[in-house]
């Protein structure tokens, strides 16, 4: 039976709190949620999420990537292709993207299970990542959550099994987001929970439940989808469900994060589970999915994960309401290079392996690491005689630094570095520290992130982050 | 290299060099026009089209090649080359039209070095970006690289770049073609808003437009007593964020240019041969790293110089006496022929106010890129 091998995640240590969105002072301890930072969005979260789920597992063995999103920046271009590459996925690795629904986290979780499961794939891998923008001042912009979660699918060696699975479809406008309109909008709050919601979960979960035999008392974790707190509530009562097995929501700690909600409960969970345990997994949009998964031995087996509980442990409070507009790019005010002509194409073809999958080259004459890729060697002058090495799953330490605030970007300043990779030079911005905290020598790992907005589209590129 | 094959064979006849500023009512060529003729007037040339054998010219922003100061000075007919080597372009082209008349090929040739960046629409330098990982940060950015390392290493820290500027914008009140005529305080370099730590605005060059040329001649052509070339070099080095190599206490090409060059112009002591310089501060700590790459002091020693003024226009030896890239302003491919052009005014003892007494050996240098060149040109009396 297919089953779920290995997962990981990622929430972006930026938390909004509601004080500051409602314009009053931070308050510590209050009722926040993540927000994606300005370098972030859908993709650089995905590759991160993706990288936690494969740390410790062969990349090389992955037959197919299952990309769930409603915010990928692309209209045309898929996402999964530009995150097969950050991953270094092989080049025959399936690709396909699952969107237009909140439930596409889930429908990439259950194709990739199809896929194992007919054996057409031996390893899948399922990321589900959103970024969902509320419009300044609505309920919305308070419910979500920016995240994404990855699981590694796979058969024989899987930390919980699946059981089973149901899932309805219902054409609903309940939440919406038009072509060219970057806010999610919502019809009547009460009208989504007692025509949509709950009547949709319910649905699916019974479904599951008369499909293979089981009870809501079988399950000793419930990992649920939910619009809110109070609606979440309700459901659970409608189902039946034992009270400590529902899996916390999160609500006022990272927010609805879309396509990834559910799943990064289901995520949840698994960091607490022990076999033998049976998991509830129920997602909502357009319609309901549950699924049933029972934990095996192999769960005791699986080394730490950079889960939901590692990534809630790290924050950083956003400061002031007008920075969060600046990082989502909501206020009115003017970035330098926007309107740029625009990067070649055929530059970034050319330089997709160090831009997107970070990989440079060891000599084999003199056995140096450098990057970029170069045709003759830095230190031995050896020419195309190197072996392609990727730096993204290494730690750099810093050589020097500087903060430039004449950089083009909303939340200056721009901390800037060279780093030494096991001895290649790369230089990078940092992220995730303050300035204040840099210091020569730091350790350094490395991020998936937006570099910048020229050309008017998002281009990417590796930044360091301090070694957690 | 053949370190006898172009000394006190070349003279420099000639200098000129137009007020570099915010030049909005100028185009490139008119700037040319300026520095050209005032150029041919001081080297007594009344028929350029006869007596002007070849032209080298550079600039790093103009896309246009030779032609657009071809076309300003009506040179045809004759050869006319573009250099561009980012901050070392001027150098390089002086570089180019030394050889040349070394070479034997010319008697006399015209070098012109321009650069019109205030077209563009941006203050300070463009953000140029081609590739996505082209430039995760400004120019400002890639020469503060070597401030935490350095200051780290060796005690030096803001207090001792804003002396540099403060010394550079003084000075640059004595220039006449000179874009900052201010005065500043430490204070006030202090407080300045930051560009790039440890580069606070006044850390930094003022980039305008402007144009400098030279009328280089075979030295035995050329009037008894003119100023000479010593030696000249343009020396390239690796990508200082890539090298695997960099300390990030010094910039490597200016040293390897310096041997060149002092072997060239057989210097041994630089520190006590050389009577002036005018050096590359497009940060202030460019020009800190300068005094000790070019072998004038000891490696780490510059706070104690700076502290006792050894490189102020009162100094033991002065630095960058015009106000330099800082003060005079740097419009990139004019800045090394405007080099040229202070040291060919201080060798004849008319630099006016900011004459250094008894001039016979002056250095200009160059570097750029992240930087990735530098070029060095010795002059001095026949």
């Amino acid at each position: 039976m297919p089953g779920i091998v290995s997962y990981g995640a990622y929430v972006p240590p930026t938390r909004l709190g509601f004080a500051v969105l409602a314009g009053r002072a931070a308050k510590e301890g209050g009722p926040e949620r993540a927000v994606a930072w300005n370098d972030e969005d859908a993709l650089t979260m995905a590759v991160a999420a993706g990288e936690n789920a494969l740390r410790g597992f062969d990349r090389a063995a992955v037959d197919a990537l299952f990309f769930a999103s409603t915010t990928h920046p692309f209209q045309e271009k898929q996402g999964a292709a530009l995150v097969a590459k950050a991953l270094d996925l092989r080049r025959d690795a399936r690709t396909t993207d699952v969107a237009g629904s909140l439930r596409a986290g889930t429908d990439a979780l259950q194709a990739a299970c199809d896929a194992v499961g007919a054996g057409s794939a031996r390893r899948a891998l399922v990321i589900a990542s959103d970024c969902r923008l509320g419009a300044p001042g609505s309920a919305q912009e308070q419910a979500f959550g920016d995240a994404a979660v990855a699981f590694l699918i796979g058969e024989g060696d899987a930390i919980v099994t699946l059981e089973g699975s149901y899932a309805i479809a219902d054409e609903i406008v309940d939440l919406w987001r038009s072509s060219g309109d970057p806010f999610v909008h919502s019809w009547e709050e009460r009208f989504v929970v007692q025509e949509g919601y709950t009547p949709g979960l319910t649905e699916a979960v019974c479904g599951l439940l008369e499909r293979i035999h089981a009870s809501p008392g079988d399950f000793t974790k419930a990992a649920l989808y939910a619009p809110d707190a109070r609606s979440f509530a309700g459901a659970a009562a409608a189902l039946k469900l034992d009270k400590k097995a529902l899996v916390d929501p999160l609500f006022g700690r990272l927010g609805n994060a879309g396509v990834a909600f559910a799943p990064l409960l289901l995520a949840s969970a698994l960091e607490s589970a022990s076999p033998g345990e049976r998991i509830l997994l129920a997602s909502y949009g357009d319609g309901a999915a549950a699924f049933a998964f029972a934990a095996t031995p192999h769960l005791e087996k699986l080394e730490p994960r950079r889960g939901v509980a590692w990534h809630l442990a790290r924050r950083r409070p956003v400061a002031s309401y007008d920075r969060y507009l600046k990082a989502r790019g909501l206020d009115a005010k003017e970035y330098g290079g926007g309107r740029d002509a625009g990067l070649s194409a055929t530059i970034h073809f050319r330089e997709r392996e160090e831009d997107l999958a970070f990989a440079g080259q060891r000599c084999n004459r003199c056995a140096g690491l450098q990057f970029p890729r170069q045709r003759v060697c830095e230190r031995c002058f050896a020419k195309d005689d190197f072996e392609r090495v990727r730096l993204a799953d290494r730690i750099g330490r810093v050589v020097t630094y500087t903060f430039d605030f004449f950089f083009p970007t909303p939340d200056p300043p721009t901390i800037v570095t060279i780093l030494d990779v096991d001895g290649a030079r790369v230089h990078l911005q940092l992220v995730d520290v303050r300035p204040e905290d840099v210091k020569i020598g730091m350790p350094v790992e490395f991020s998936f992130r937006r570099i910048h907005q020229v050309g008017g589209r998002p281009n990417y590129y590796w930044k360091g982050v301090p070694r957690a | 290299m053949k370190k006898d094959a172009l000394r006190d064979k070349v003279a420099v006849t000639g200098v000129g060099c137009c007020p570099f500023g915010e030049n909005w009512d100028q185009s490139p060529s008119d700037m040319i026009v300026d520095a050209a003729y005032q150029a041919y007037a001081d080297a007594g040339i009344e028929d350029p089209q006869k007596q002007i054998d070849a032209v080298f010219t550079g600039s790093i922003y103009s896309n246009k090649g030779p032609h657009e100061c071809s076309d300003a000075l009506k040179l045809f007919g004759k050869p006319v080359t573009m250099v561009s080597n980012y901050c070392a372009t001027g150098t390089d082209a002086f570089r180019c039209g030394a050889l040349s008349i070394a070479a034997g090929l010319y008697d006399t040739v015209l070098v012109v070095g321009y650069d019109k960046p205030k077209d563009r629409g941006v203050s300070g330098p463009s953000v140029m970006m081609d590739r996505v990982r082209d430039l995760p940060q400004t120019p400002a950015g890639w020469f503060a690289l070597c401030a935490s390392t350095y200051f780290a290493k060796y005690g030096a820290g803001r207090e001792e770049l804003a002396k540099i500027a403060v010394k550079n914008h003084k000075n640059g009140t004595l220039a006449p073609n000179s874009f900052l005529k201010r005065e500043i305080t430490v204070e006030e370099a202090l407080s300045a808003r930051m560009i790039s730590w440890p580069f606070g605005l006044y850390d930094c060059a003022a980039q305008t437009d402007g144009a400098a040329a030279a009328v280089l001649t075979r030295a035995e052509l050329a009037p008894k007593g003119s100023v000479l070339v010593k030696g000249v070099a343009v020396i390239a080095g690796p990508n200082p964020q890539k090298d695997p190599e960099n300390d990030f206490l010094s910039w490597k090409p200016t040293g390897w240019a310096a041997a060149e060059v002092y072997a060239q112009a057989g210097i041994t002591k630089p520190f006590e041969e050389i009577d002036v310089a005018q050096v590359h501060d497009c940060f202030t700590l460019t020009e800190l790293l300068t005094y000790e790459d070019l072998g004038f002091i000891e490696k780490g020693a510059a706070k104690e110089h700076i502290a006792a003024g050894t490189f102020e226009l009162a100094g033991r030896l002065p630095v960058n006496t015009d106000g330099g890239l800082k003060a005079f302003g740097h419009p990139t491919g004019a800045t090394g022929v405007r080099m040229i052009y202070e040291n060919v005014l201080q060798l004849r003892g008319k630099a006016g106010p900011r004459q250094v007494k008894d001039v016979s050996l002056a250095l200009s240098h160059n570097i750029g890129g992240h930087p990735t060149a530098c070029g060095i040109a010795i002059l001095g009396k026949s």
